[in-house]
């Protein structure tokens, strides 16, 4: 250190020290990385947190995992809204276009797509239940009800899954999922512009962000929101009967 | 575009790139607390510092000037193509929603230009300039009524936007030393596919052109795009993720191959870009 010839604020040293970021310092250093996740995918994590319990709260667990079940948790909420929107007695007549009833029957059979991948991509031992959704706040025969929880689920989907690539490890299967989470966050972006554009056409990529207020959804550096968990669960928890626990999720 | 391309290509001429850019070697660490303020930060100001912290000072910038031109040239290739699209819109029918939505587009690849130009000055460098007269919009005759005829305007738009949705992805992966830079490329990815989806829903509503296509791509198709442009979309329509088969039946919800294909947006490597851009550059 006395050879350090440009001298770091003692504070920025004790930052760094207690930063999370060296989590993933350590695994690339160790090359733990890859083994670590794979453990994980194996089931061989013995922290049985993510699994259901009884009180009725679910645990998303650690490490990748935890942030697919993250991801997982997000898209049985949007699969299960669209599926009620589409299977509502009124959806013809609160959606009198036939475009739009195709429009939103098409979301929902992606939301349903990349919930059913996440089911089947996470490992049994790890993966968190099937959530009890809470549509209550919804008038499913409104059509501006309708499209304003759409509004919010796109731009949150498309606020957490840019929030959230950031927290998989740098290596092996984290670069596996970042890359997954690549393909389907853009489509999310589609569904917001698209969901948007039924609203107000034009408004695809301005206008209130609706999630943050005060918030433009495009700021004016052109950049779309970004989101960490506890944000998003924040917002997503009055949609969700269970109370969503991420405390075990990367920060950083 | 594109910031995950531009650092890919400085990898190419220097090697150790991550290594300047990592936070916990020497040049990334002066950004400690870096990330939680980009999101109220300029990001090309924070990418051009950041570029600058890496190598202003190596002396030997010529190759990553290269690199952040070429960058530059993709994105005037965009700009001047929406600057003369705005000019162009209300004389081939656009109404004003349409002229507002290409003026929105033109704003965001403004910034990008700007961005890059200030990157490249702060490394010493000069910066190329391109007008439109260094384009060819009718990608060598493909779309000769590009700027005359609307429904051939918005075509070369989503032929673009498609491409820059589709560039942006398989490149994280070499972001991952920077939580900052890939979390704002990300915020820039998912405002070019807002883009993608609205530039493919304007085909689709002017009744004159009633494309057959939707905000997301089925399967490859191209929806009625010139032959031409079957690059942009080949691949497109896998449908097996992480080797989960997508086609399935969930609880009565059937998802069929153009589903499974729509749900999840493909990449493109560089050299894929490059063949489909280069018609357009004269």
């Amino acid at each position: 250190m006395a050879k350090n010839t440009t001298p770091v604020p003692e504070k920025d040293t004790l930052q760094e020290l207690n930063n999370p970021l060296n989590r993933r310092s350590f695994l690339r250093y160790t090359g733990a990385g890859v083994a670590v996740s794979a453990l994980l995918l194996a089931g061989c994590d013995d922290d049985d947190d993510s699994m259901p319990n009884t009180s009725g709260s679910v645990n998303l667990g650690t490490g990748d995992v935890g942030i697919l079940n993250y991801a997982y948790a997000l898209e049985q909420l949007e699969a299960a809204f669209y599926t009620q929107v589409v299977a509502h007695t009124a959806f013809s007549t609160t959606f009198p276009s036939a475009l739009e009833r195709s429009i939103l029957t098409d979301i929902r059979n992606h939301e349903v797509a990349h919930r059913e991948f996440f089911k089947a991509a996470i490992p049994a031992a790890s993966r968190i239940q099937d959530l009890t959704p809470n549509f209550s706040a919804v008038n499913f025969s409104d059509r501006a009800s309708v499209l304003a929880t759409a509004k919010t689920f796109e731009d949150l989907g498309v606020a957490a899954y840019n929030g959230a690539g950031k927290l998989f490890t740098d290596t092996g299967n984290g670069l596996t999922y970042l890359t997954l989470a690549g393909k389907i966050v853009s489509v999310e972006a589609r569904h917001a512009a698209e969901i948007r554009d039924l609203i107000s056409n034009g408004d695809f990529a301005k206008g209130d962000s609706g999630i943050i207020a005060g918030r433009m959804i495009v700021d004016s550096n052109g950049l779309d929101v970004a989101l960490m968990p506890s944000e998003v669960l924040q917002r997503a928890q009055p949609f969700i009967k269970e109370t969503i626990v991420a405390t075990g999720l990367p920060t950083q | 575009m594109n910031i995950f391309n531009v650092i890919k290509e400085i990898e190419k001429v220097d090697p150790e790139v991550f290594e300047r850019l990592d936070p916990r070697r020497n040049v990334f660490k002066h950004f400690a607390g870096f990330g939680k303020k980009l999101a109220a930060t300029a990001v090309p100001l924070a990418f051009g510092s950041m570029l600058n912290k890496a190598y202003a000072q190596t002396g030997s910038n010529t190759a990553i000037v290269e690199v952040l031109n070429f960058a530059l040239t993709l994105e005037y290739l965009e700009s001047e193509f929406y600057k003369q699209a705005v000019i162009a819109a209300p004389a081939v029918g656009a109404n004003a929603a349409a002229q507002g939505a290409l003026t929105l587009i033109r704003d965001h690849e403004a910034q990008h230009v700007a961005f890059l130009r200030t990157t490249i000055t702060s490394l010493q460098g000069t910066p190329v300039t391109f007008t439109a007269a260094n384009f060819d919009y009718t990608a060598r005759g493909a779309f000769a009524d590009v700027f005359t005829n609307y429904g051939t305007m918005l075509a070369v738009a989503q032929a673009f936007e498609d491409t820059g949705v589709r560039a942006y992805k398989g490149q994280a992966g070499n972001l991952v030393a920077s939580n900052a830079v890939l979390q704002a490329a990300l915020q820039i990815h998912s405002v070019e596919a807002r883009h993608a989806a609205h530039i493919r829903r304007m085909r689709r509503d002017v009744p004159t052109i009633a494309a057959p296509v939707k905000p997301w791509i089925t399967l490859k198709d191209r929806g009625g795009l010139p032959a031409a442009t079957q690059p942009i979309y080949d691949g497109e329509e896998l449908t097996t993720q992480a080797t989960v088969n997508i086609i399935m039946n969930a609880n009565g919800i059937n998802i069929t191959a153009e589903a499974a294909s729509e749900a999840f947006d493909e990449p493109l490597t560089k050299d894929q870009v490059l063949a489909i851009v280069t018609p357009f550059i004269r």
